[in-house]
């Protein structure tokens, strides 16, 4: 072994005499996965700081009644048995289930009739695409207070004016319990709406066309290449934003935040999601291992979730 | 031999070291961002170096949504502030997580602190000990605006007295349009605001309660009296009109807009309201019950010294606390930023009584209280939701008071040291 490992280091080096070092002594494949891992470890080494390290740290914290000024001191059960029986937690755990219930399908079939009807338009085409895309590089919290104002009553609010003009009485929308939420959930698809729509887009475009012409030629209404072709083909696509915006929609909080500043979580917390909740309780009350006992809950969530969406959504074998 | 030189050598250069250091010394000064108070800090600063000059003070600042959270981290990690800015109601917190020494009594002695500063001055009191002083004190007050009040026939030069003239006032000023949809506010009705602070210490005590017993550890409004105070506030949207939660999306953007005709709130408001050029406008004392019983609310942020000041760090910082909270240091204060001078002598000046803006303010610190709060976010929230309940769900008055109260006892007790 050691002679070859030699006959395949010395070569590159000029001085023979000194190649006893454990570097030449390893073999090339060897030397390689040193490197590989070399270049690796950093980046997991700074990821394992920054994520895992205070992952573990959020689930410890949640056993504790740490209020950042005394030093933490473990309680068990406590945090959990507190948040189970607080009617608070219920009411942002329906809102949070809401968002992500409602949203996700909402969001979805609505990008993809526009990504699918967008893709045989071929006037003004990108201008159109660029049109939906600009709210998702628009900043969420000047977005949300923009809404905001859009949703006032009356006399100030837009849509309130629009309302009026046409007829129909005035609506509160974020001044009222039941239709707070829903207001701020149609900011959060629309902005959320480009995004959705590009990723369809080149998802459609990554389905040959030799199979459409195939179909065609068999007689096959548009219907039917629908629901044959083009949405079995897209299921890679629909996997990925599902995931992808039921995460989003479960962590939702910018558009929330902004647009009820003044009383964070809409009236009577009627649209608090989870996150706000963690925030105003780690940030505000300074309870900080209640807080972690509510991140912990959420993590759960949304790994439950995950975890159910790619086992439904699956590739049948 | 030559160990005794070298130690004799190493006494010397720190006696030196030690003695360069009390010489000049550069303490640490912590507060949140605010222009106003910075620039005023600044000149402070500028004015104390001038007559230490062997004290640096460096002036630290940071958002005030960061602000306490900097605080706190810096502690842990031993580098924090020497003299601190801190809300009053944070106190508790900061003295259990032993932030703050007790002011050390041979440079404020405790008879000259409550002869000569206003008497909410003990909320920085805890035990035997203080642990802070105010520069500038807030206080609330009625602004009006004196183009809607003569326009709806009203006097503009003399602003409601009572609360039943106020009840009048608005409901002169209210207007709605063909379909009921406010246009124009007689007041303002913005819990999220100034209101919860109105309705707790001043409308509940006008109406014959408490809000608090205990220490304010005891929530005492679930009483007749708060039940009377919660109606009132409530019926001025349900029945009598004058406003509505929500309209303009603040309260006091709808004054501003000039879309209302009054609205409580605090001196730190002024300097946003002396930027409005279409009206002019008035500040009056908060009404009087029928029975002449007036209230206010007052609050403050105080300076404290660090616990971990010690030695010729802690001699500076006394002094330069001393400093910040003399008259002179409160006369520029109340220029710069116009917050109202902590010290009665300093506040209660013939000008100052005088003056149209401050006067009415200055007279409600002879009467106001403070609300010691335990989790002021935790609080405010249970009487918002309390209103809202009210106004948005139409829960009876009773059942939504029992609920709030037994929300912030819950909050008290749990926030308790």
């Amino acid at each position: 072994m050691a002679t070859i490992e030699q006959q395949g280091a010395a070569p590159g080096r000029p001085d023979g005499p000194r190649s006893g070092t454990l570097t030449d002594r390893l073999s090339m494949r060897t030397r390689r996965l040193l490197w590989v891992w070399g270049f690796l470890a950093l980046p997991i080494l700074f990821y394992a700081v920054i994520r895992f390290y205070p992952t573990v740290q959020a689930f410890y914290l949640s056993f504790t009644n740490w209020d950042l000024l005394r030093p933490a001191k473990f309680i068990g059960f406590a945090n959990y048995i507190k948040l189970f029986k607080d009617p608070q937690f219920w009411k942002v755990f329906k809102n949070t289930f809401v968002y992500l219930i409602v949203g996700t399908p909402i969001s979805l079939v609505l990008a993809f009739t526009i990504a699918y009807f967008l893709d045989r338009v071929r006037f003004m085409h990108n201008f159109i695409r660029a049109l939906y895309f600009l709210p998702f590089l628009t900043t969420a919290a000047a977005m949300a207070w923009v809404w905001r104002w859009f949703y006032q009553p009356p006399p100030i609010g837009v849509i309130n004016d629009v309302l009026s003009m046409v007829g129909i009485a005035q609506q509160p929308f974020i001044r009222s319990t039941d239709q707070a939420l829903f207001s701020i959930m149609v900011t959060a698809i629309w902005a959320g709406l480009g995004f959705q729509i590009i990723i369809f887009m080149a998802g459609l475009r990554a389905i040959p066309t030799s199979f459409y012409e195939a179909a065609r030629i068999d007689g096959l209404g548009e219907f039917a290449i629908l629901r044959k072709i083009t949405l079995p083909l897209l299921k890679p696509t629909t996997v990925f934003l599902v995931v992808f915006s039921s995460i989003g929609f479960l962590r939702i909080f910018d558009q929330v935040y902004n647009m009820t500043t003044n009383d964070p979580g809409g009236p009577l917390g009627s649209t608090k999601p989870l996150v706000l909740m963690i925030y105003q309780t780690a940030f505000n009350s300074y309870a900080m291992g209640y807080a972690a006992a509510q991140t912990v809950v959420l993590f759960t969530i949304l790994l439950i979730v995950s975890l159910l969406q790619l086992f439904i959504l699956r590739e049948k074998k | 031999m030559r160990k005794a030189t070298l130690f004799a050598g190493l006494v010397a250069g720190f006696s030196t070291l030690a003695i360069n250091a009390a010489q000049a010394v550069e303490i640490e000064y912590w507060q949140y961002v605010f222009d106003t108070r910075v620039k005023a800090m600044d000149e402070l600063i500028t004015n104390f170096q001038k007559a230490n000059p062997d004290i640096t003070v460096k002036q630290v600042t940071f958002p005030y949504a960061d602000y306490q959270t900097r605080v706190i981290a810096a502690n842990m990690a031993g580098n924090g502030p020497d003299v601190m800015q801190l809300f009053y109601g944070w106190l508790d917190k900061f003295v259990a997580g032993k932030l703050l020494q007790p002011l050390p009594t041979d440079a404020f002695p405790h008879d000259k602190i409550e002869s000569e500063f206003f008497p909410i001055v003990t909320a920085m009191k805890r035990g035997d000990d203080y642990y802070g002083l105010p520069t500038a004190v807030r206080s609330l007050a009625l602004f009006y605006n004196k183009k809607l009040f003569t326009e709806a026939g009203l006097d503009p030069n003399s602003p409601p007295k009572t609360l039943d003239d106020f009840v009048a006032a608005a409901q002169k000023i209210a207007k709605h349009d063909g379909s009921g949809n406010l246009t124009v506010a007689g007041s303002t009705l913005d819990m999220a605001g100034q209101d919860h602070q109105w309705w707790r210490e001043v409308l509940v005590r006008q109406f014959g309660g408490m809000p608090y017993t205990d220490g304010d550890k005891k929530v005492a409004y679930n009483s007749d009296a708060g039940l009377k105070a919660l109606k009132f506030y409530t019926s001025l949207q349900l029945e009598k009109k004058i406003g509505q939660a929500g309209f303009m999306d603040e309260g006091q953007a709808a004054f501003r807009g000039g879309k209302a005709g009054m609205t409580i709130d605090g001196t730190f408001r002024l300097g946003a309201f002396k930027s409005i050029k279409d009206f002019e406008w008035g500040v009056t004392e908060l009404p009087a019950n029928a029975e002449g019983v007036r209230s206010n609310y007052a609050s403050y942020f105080a300076n404290g010294i660090s616990a971990k000041a010690t030695g010729a760090e802690l001699e500076a910082s006394k002094k330069f606390l001393a400093y910040i909270s003399s008259p002179e240091a409160m006369d520029i204060w109340l220029k710069t930023v116009g917050e109202l001078p902590a010290r009665r002598a300093a506040a209660m000046t013939e000008t100052n009584l005088k003056d149209p803006i401050y006067g009415p303010f200055l007279k409600g610190l002879e009467y106001a209280h403070t609300t010691m709060f335990m989790d002021e976010a935790g609080q405010r929230q249970t009487a918002m939701d309390m209103v809202n309940r009210v106004l948005l769900e139409g829960q009876k008055p009773e059942d939504s008071l029992k609920q709030a109260a037994e929300a912030e006892q819950e909050i008290i007790d749990a926030a308790k040291p």
